[in-house]
């Protein structure tokens, strides 16, 4: 049996379900966070390429071309931040941040 | 079962193992060192269908660049472990649900299905995938590309703004504040009379 188009987007769906599996248990450590978003980013970055190419239409891999463009900025942006938290908190402890009392 | 089959399985089996690992590991530099397989292994299944240019580019920048940057910051962060993984297992029944629950759906709709659509027949061995997608990108997708450019630029920006750290004893000279000085602020003459030195009494000695 040859491997069709579902095997990629079975494959992308099971690789976003442990990602939100880990956005769960990791809750507290805001790194492991982003690393789970990414995870994320690539399940969806491999579902838009598996319909690129059956589709046989190269916009999809354009598309991929710009989520990775914004998600390289996003992880910038976030480790930024988190370096700023830490210098002001010493900790990376999600529920350490409660210095807007919402 | 024929070779790309085998090498499907095979990717896919290791990104999937590696993504558990990201999620589970104790240490942080582990996670990340999981991650950078997983996006190893995405670009090989990338290159199974055929998008050669995105699957170079994933581990240019992601396993290059990202993945660097991710050490980086673990390493450089002295983290209380302990502190962070109490209660890790906690919420394991109601984040396996959703996640299960999650598979379950997609299953339901993707499984058996394939929208009517078959594999195209492979690009000959000259085709270059990169030509194809640059000219679309300076074509058809220009102005999300300059977009793209200043999203860039714009994060670089907020990354270097934000982690700048101002020294309050540096010794800088503001030229704006320099320039602005004027004599007449920090120099005043007092016109001193010359006076004679007092004569010295007799009683003194």
């Amino acid at each position: 049996m040859s491997i069709g188009l579902n095997h990629f987007l079975l494959l992308g769906s099971v690789l976003f379900a442990i990602s939100v599996l880990g956005i769960f248990l990791n809750r507290k450590n805001v790194i492991v966070l982003l690393m789970a978003i990414e995870l994320m980013l690539l399940a969806v970055n491999t579902n838009f390429i598996a319909f690129a190419h059956y589709l046989n239409d190269p916009a999809g891999q354009i598309f991929v071309f710009f989520i990775l463009t914004v998600a390289a900025a996003e992880s910038a942006i976030g480790l930024a931040i988190l370096v700023l938290l830490f210098r002001n908190l010493k900790s990376i402890n999600v529920e350490d941040l409660d210095e807007l009392k919402g | 079962m024929d070779f790309a089959s085998v090498v499907f399985y095979f990717l896919a089996a290791i990104l999937l193992l590696s993504a558990l690992r990201v999620i589970t590991a104790k240490n942080p530099v582990h996670a990340a060192m999981a991650l950078v397989l997983a996006f190893f292994t995405a670009a090989g299944i990338w290159l199974l269908l055929e998008a050669e240019f995105l699957a170079i580019t994933l581990v240019l920048v992601y396993v290059g660049a990202v993945m660097v940057l991710f050490l980086f910051v673990v390493m450089m962060l002295d983290i209380n472990l302990e502190e962070l993984r109490r209660g890790f297992w906690d919420y394991l029944p109601f984040a396996g649900l959703v996640a299960g629950l999650m598979i379950v759906e997609m299953i339901m709709i993707l499984g058996g299905t394939n929208f009517g659509l078959t594999a195209p027949e492979p690009k000959p061995a000259d085709f270059s995938n990169t030509k194809e997608l640059g000219r679309l990108l300076y074509t058809d997708y220009v102005y999300a590309f300059e977009l793209a450019a200043v999203i860039l630029l714009v994060a670089m920006v907020a990354a270097i703004a934000l982690t700048l750290r101002r020294r309050p004893n540096r010794k800088i000279v503001d030229p704006a504040w320099q320039v602005k000085q004027k004599r007449a602020d920090r120099v005043y003459l007092v016109n001193l009379k010359s006076q004679k030195p007092e004569a010295k009494s007799e009683e003194d000695e």
